[in-house]
């Protein structure tokens, strides 16, 4: 059983952690997004439609390119988020509008792009299929790793997976490698604590934020895809991704701004989130209560933080204020 | 041409506006050569640098370095050149580390070792003898750490040309020996050394040629081996300028305000006021001269409740009750309500005296809003108020309603010291009150404090310009590094016992080496 | 390829052009702007639909203002739905104003949704109505207060990030009522929200509505009065506009941060009161819908003023009425609604661009 609790958090968490990465490389650049929840929507969407249309256009579904089945929804879904990123970044970036309004709308323009066109796309393209159910796709995306049946319970644990776990795990470390190690982390890093700092110094304030806030929102959308295509095995529903994009927002204050906290983070969010089905007479109410944990913690990490006042824990110092430089 | 010659510059001119900044000033400087441009507050000394630093561009002139000439339109361009300039307010990111800070912005095609470039960095604070962990991370630094990390930014770019703006006026005596030690360690590597600066004895003791700028003019260099302070000082100050402004004689002088042995201490442990101690009377202007931040403004705020203090006290005599009341560690709204009636025009008008975004009428209610009993704003008098001072300063506004941010520098100044000798005050001080006014505003300020001390008030002026100090106040408390350095008769002074009084505190303290 | 490159660096970094500050800007320019931005937004909106649908864009309007206002039922629809909306608006902008970042609007509305809902249940037989309608209006009112006060109390404590405590303090309470929504369904643990009998606002005129409304346009001009003529709302200006002004003239500014979220917080809990009490008779964890959250783009667009945010409330509802009228007879996803929604706010948020800056296009290499 306590496998199986894993396995599930861990497929729990991966969205969060997803979602959080993207938004921990936003905030670094000093841009607050609220649109993150909106990005995920329509990184799943995108990605569903790109595979729905593929799928569809088959005669036969096991005739599918495995290679095609990913790759489709794969870069519908970075195509789509990195719109949505841009979107955001012309407004707050280039035209100075303020990031929580900017956000927020983004969130619900986006939201409303995954609702509808979930709920529309068969009609949009007169199709005559019941509902969205990419299981052909789904099974390709679900794909564990080799021997994971044949290690046992190693083989459960850790390679049982689809491959999108993986790619959350790597890009989560991969980030937190480039934001400490590397050149452009220091300078990405330098834009959102003093971008006046990091002008003087030379550096791109304007590229920098533009890139990371993109490039955030493709690593956030890849969250949503994630969920729709290997968790909720290739099935859209209207608003079953849920609040886990403020999750994910959750999660960066959680794992203070380091992608390689948020891995455990996402992890243990997931376990909270899995926990009462295990609970033995636990009433469905109840388990509501377990559901607003992550949020507690959260805000006690918040608290704590804000208390010990140790700089290093703080959000980037410039996070939610705009930056031009002054003219001269 | 000389062959050792490292930067030259030939007129450079520069206007900002109707205002002329630098006037055709040349100067050159030497390899292995350290130069002090001297010069008051607003003497165009810094503008000048930023012009070498790619922050402005000259109108006109022209710059050499190596006896090429160059264009510099960014500070980018500064740095192919070699030239750093390391400014007054530090450019660092607070949680990296030094080293993180001073590699950063760094566009080299190689790759990014961090070990290697901390090598890099102690091989410079070797070389120079300066003390830096390159770990440190920036929020953990003194004042002079920081500065020690620009320096080493500027070094590790391989900069031979290094100007530094007031490198000094934040160091504490012991800190200043250090840095002197170091440039002098630079200049004899061969770097060419510029260091802004209005302190006397610092120029003596470190530099080899001494610039002197004076309202944004140049007035001639010298060699520092062949001066002496008094010369410098007469350079630096000019002849007497006489203005006409009225003064009138003080008449029932009481001690007003008393203040006894106020100490004000900051996070870096450096003493902002030291020991501070005065009286300032009824009926008379008491001018305070001093080098810009040599604790004016923690003084000033100390008196009005907003700064705190480590020590000494704050005696209000009340005229009306005859009572002495301490106002140590009251807010603004205790001292008001204690009945003090206290006005203050502080330096930062429209950050702080008054909202840009506000108009007239509700800036005028700042002090005001809170009298009586009602949960509600009366406008009324205000707006009474704001019409009479339009008519009676002549503010040029289109109405009593438009927001203050979009009148001129001059209007805001009338707006906000009208606003507080509306009161009628028994004590009134005013923080750099004609600070880029034109002179028809200026006049009618300084008629204002006249005004207000006939009345019987306290006025407490803190000005930069000595010839308006020496014209315009009964007595002049000169403060320098946080301390009196003297208190001198308005009527009986010269520019240059003030001037010398200014530079004179940070000598007494410790002598360097 | 290079060239392409440096154009889109130089585009995006503004090389390409001269950004100047506006000092000032009439009032009919601003308004003039804002008015192209909303034209050429309905234009997407247009483009954005007829592809969808095979409407032509006027009829696609006719519908839309069909929607909205096509019987005297959606008018009176439209209006409550203004209303509830206005409420959230005019609760968040207080703390707007002093540049409190108050995102926890949703949260503190369903404070007061649940404390409005638990005294129906648990008072509901034990007191009169009118006094039933006072305790519920009263605990409503705490409640959203006390969820407001939690983030203001650690920002002035310890300066906690209020954006992130406020958002985090909505997903707590949503699960809370969700908790208790399930306690309280009928059959227990069903699901279906149980509708609350005693304490209902009362039907005036024979318009169920009618009452939230009244009540929303009291607190609308008592919100203006209290920002504008009170002491109260001027010492929340100084502060929004500078600590250091406030601070200058005595004014205690984390008094005014704890005493503004209450105030914040208690509207909130009124809107809360008058959706359960008033309109939906019911408690779920998403009856405030959102609009916590919309109401932030309300207050925002209308420039924290209570009297524009009747248009702009008004707008935004009329939007996602006009729009879901498209959807029903597309029998498309109602969420089109929030398209539509997104892309006029979008365009609202980036005309005020325009209107704060002036942009001179820099001759060719013109340097400095």
């Amino acid at each position: 059983m306590i496998i199986t609790i894993i396995q599930r958090a861990v497929m729990q968490g991966t969205p969060l952690l997803l979602g959080s990465t993207g938004e921990i490389l936003t905030e670094k650049s000093g841009h607050l997004n609220l649109g993150i929840p909106g990005i995920m929507y329509v990184g799943a969407i995108s990605g569903v439609a790109g595979s729905f249309l593929y799928e569809n256009s088959l005669a036969n579904p096991a005739a599918i390119n495995p290679f095609l089945a990913v790759f489709i929804p794969l870069i519908c879904s970075l195509l789509g988020s990195v719109l949505m990123g841009l979107i955001y970044c012309f407004l707050t970036v280039t035209l100075r509008a303020n990031q929580n309004v900017t956000g927020l709308a983004l969130t619900t323009f986006g939201i409303g792009i995954g609702n509808f066109f979930g709920g529309s796309l068969i009609k949009l393209v007169n199709l005559d299929v019941p509902s969205i159910a990419l299981s052909t796709t789904s099974t390709i995306f679900k794909t564990p790793l080799p021997f994971a049946d044949k290690l046992g319970w190693f083989g459960d644990i850790f390679l049982s997976y689809g491959f999108l776990v993986y790619v959350a795990i790597i890009v989560a470390i991969l980030s937190s490698f480039i934001l400490n190690k590397t050149r452009t982390g220091l300078h990405l890093r330098a834009v959102g604590e003093s971008p006046e700092t990091a002008d003087a110094a030379g550096i791109n304030v304007t590229k920098y934020k533009y890139l990371s806030t993109c490039i955030g929102s493709a690593i956030a959308g890849l969250g949503g895809l994630y969920y729709v295509m290997d968790y909720a095995n290739g099935v859209w529903s209207n608003n079953g991704f849920g609040d886990r994009g403020w999750l994910s927002i959750a999660l960066v204050i959680f794992s203070v701004w380091r992608p390689s906290v948020s891995i455990l983070g996402s992890i243990l969010f997931g376990f909270l989130y899995v926990i009462p089905t295990y609970i033995p007479n636990i009433s469905v109410s109840a388990k509501k209560l377990f559901e607003m944990l992550p949020y507690v913690v959260t805000i006690i990490v918040l608290i704590i933080t804000s208390m010990r006042n140790k700089k290093e824990n703080q959000p980037p110092a410039a996070l939610g204020l705009p930056y031009f430089r002054e003219e001269r | 041409m000389e062959k050792n010659i490292a930067l030259e510059l030939k007129n450079i001119t520069k206007t900002f506006g109707s205002v002329v900044a630098n006037k055709n000033i040349s100067l050159q400087v030497r390899k292995g050569e350290i130069l002090s441009i001297l010069g008051e507050n607003g003497s165009g000394k810094t503008t000048l640098m930023n012009m070498v630093s790619g922050i402005y561009f000259p109108d006109s002139g022209q710059i050499f370095a190596d006896g090429k000439e160059i264009v510099i339109a960014s500070p980018k361009d500064a740095f192919n050149h070699k030239i750093g300039m390391i400014h007054q307010h530090f450019k660092l990111v607070d949680v990296f580390s030094a080293a993180e800070n001073i590699v950063l912005g760094l566009a080299d095609e190689k790759k990014f070792d961090m070990p290697a470039y901390v090598e890099k960095i102690k091989e410079i604070t070797e070389q120079y003898g300066f003390e830096l962990d390159p770990h440190k991370k920036i929020y953990e630094m003194s004042v002079s750490e920081k500065q020690t990390v620009e320096i080493i930014k500027v070094l590790f770019r391989g900069a031979d040309i290094l100007i530094l703006d007031e490198p000094t006026a934040v160091l504490t005596p012991q800190e200043t020996v250090k840095l002197f030690k170091v440039l002098r360690n630079m200049r004899d590597a061969g770097k060419a050394i510029i260091i802004i600066t209005h302190k006397l004895h610092e120029v003596l003791s470190l530099s080899d040629n001494v610039a002197v700028l004076r309202k944004g003019e140049y007035v001639g260099t010298v060699k520092t081996a062949e001066t002496n302070e008094s010369e410098l000082t007469e350079m630096m100050v000019g002849k007497k300028v006489s203005l006409n402004i009225e003064r009138s004689e003080p008449t029932n002088c009481e001690d007003r305000l008393i203040v006894e042995n106020i100490k004000c201490v900051n996070r870096d442990g450096i003493k902002l006021l030291d020991n501070v101690s005065f009286e300032a009377r009824s009926g008379e202007i008491l001018g305070i001269a001093g080098i810009a931040g040599s604790g004016q403004r923690e003084l000033l705020e100390a008196i009005a409740g907003l700064q705190h203090l480590d020590g000494g006290s704050v005696f209000y005599n009340n005229p009306e009750t005859g009572e002495k009341e301490n106002l140590r560690d009251k807010t603004p709204l205790e001292i008001r309500q204690m009945g003090v009636r206290l006005a203050f025009v502080p330096e930062d008008r429209l950050g702080m005296g008054l909202v840009g975004n506000m108009d007239i009428i509700d800036n005028m209610m700042l002090r005001s809003y809170k009298k009586g009993k009602s949960m509600f704003l009366q406008r009324k008098s205000p707006k009474t108020l704001a019409e009479k001072i339009i008519e009676s300063l002549e503010v040029v506004t289109p109405s009593a309603t438009t927001p203050v941010r979009r009148l001129s520098g001059g209007n805001v100044q009338k707006i906000l010291v009208g606003r507080e000798i509306a009161s009628s005050p028994t004590v009134l001080m005013a923080a750099y009150p004609v600070r880029g006014l034109d002179i028809n505003s200026s006049y009618t300020i300084y008629n204002l404090l006249n005004e207000q001390k006939q009345k019987g008030a306290a006025v407490i002026f803190v000005g930069e310009d000595l010839d308006v100090l020496i014209e315009l106040c009964d007595r002049i408390m000169v403060i320098g590094s946080g301390r009196i350095t003297g208190i001198v008769d308005g009527r009986n002074t010269t520019k240059e016992e003030i001037g010398i009084l200014m530079t004179k505190s940070a000598e007494d303290k410790g002598d360097e080496q | 390829m290079k060239k392409i490159e440096n154009f889109f660096t130089s585009a995006i970094t503004g090389s390409l052009a001269h950004i100047i500050k506006r000092d000032d800007i009439v009032w009919w320019k601003a308004w003039g702007i804002r008015l192209i931005a909303i034209v050429l937004a309905l234009i997407v909106c247009g483009i954005v639909t007829v592809s969808l649908t095979d409407l032509n864009p006027l009829e696609m309007y006719a519908t839309m203002i069909d929607g909205a206002v096509g019987t005297s039922r959606l008018v009176w629809n439209l209006f409550q739905n203004t209303a509830i909306l206005l409420c959230v608006s005019l609760a968040v902008t207080p703390a707007f104003k002093m540049k409190f970042w108050n995102i926890g609007a949703e949260g503190q509305v369903l404070a007061g949704g649940l404390a409005t809902a638990s005294c129906m249940i648990f008072l509901g037989e034990k007191l009169p109505t009118p006094l039933l309608i006072l305790v519920m209006l009263i605990s409503s009112i705490l409640a959203g207060a006390l969820w407001g006060l939690v983030p203001a109390y650690f920002k002035t404590r310890f300066n906690s990030n209020e954006t992130l405590f406020t958002l985090m303090m909505n997903y707590v309470i949503i699960q809370i009522v969700a908790f208790f929504t399930l306690e309280w369904s009928m059959p227990k643990g069903s699901g279906t929200p149980r509708t609350l009998e005693f304490g209902q606002l009362p039907t005036l005129f024979g318009q169920k509505y009618l009452i939230n409304i009244l009540i929303v346009a009291l607190l609308t001009a008592l919100v203006y009065i209290y920002l504008k003529y009170s002491k109260q709302g001027y010492e929340i200006s100084v502060v929004g506009e500078s600590e250091k002004t406030a601070r200058y003239i005595g004014i205690n500014v984390k008094k005014v941060i704890l005493r503004t979220m209450a105030i914040s917080g208690a509207l909130c809990g009124i809107a809360g009161f008058l959706l359960v009490a008033g309109t939906d008779h019911s408690l779920k964890s998403d009856t405030a819908g959102g609009r916590g959250f919309t109401a932030i783009m309300v207050s925002w667009l209308a420039k924290f003023n209570p009297i524009f945010m009747i248009f702009t409330s008004l707008l935004i509802v009329f939007l996602q009425k006009g729009a879901s009228k498209i959807s029903e007879v597309y029998r498309l996803n109602s969420s089109f609604s929030d398209i539509i929604t997104g892309i006029i706010i979008f365009f609202i948020i980036g005309s005020e661009f325009f209107i704060n800056y002036r942009i001179k296009f820099n001759k060719k290499e013109a340097n400095v």
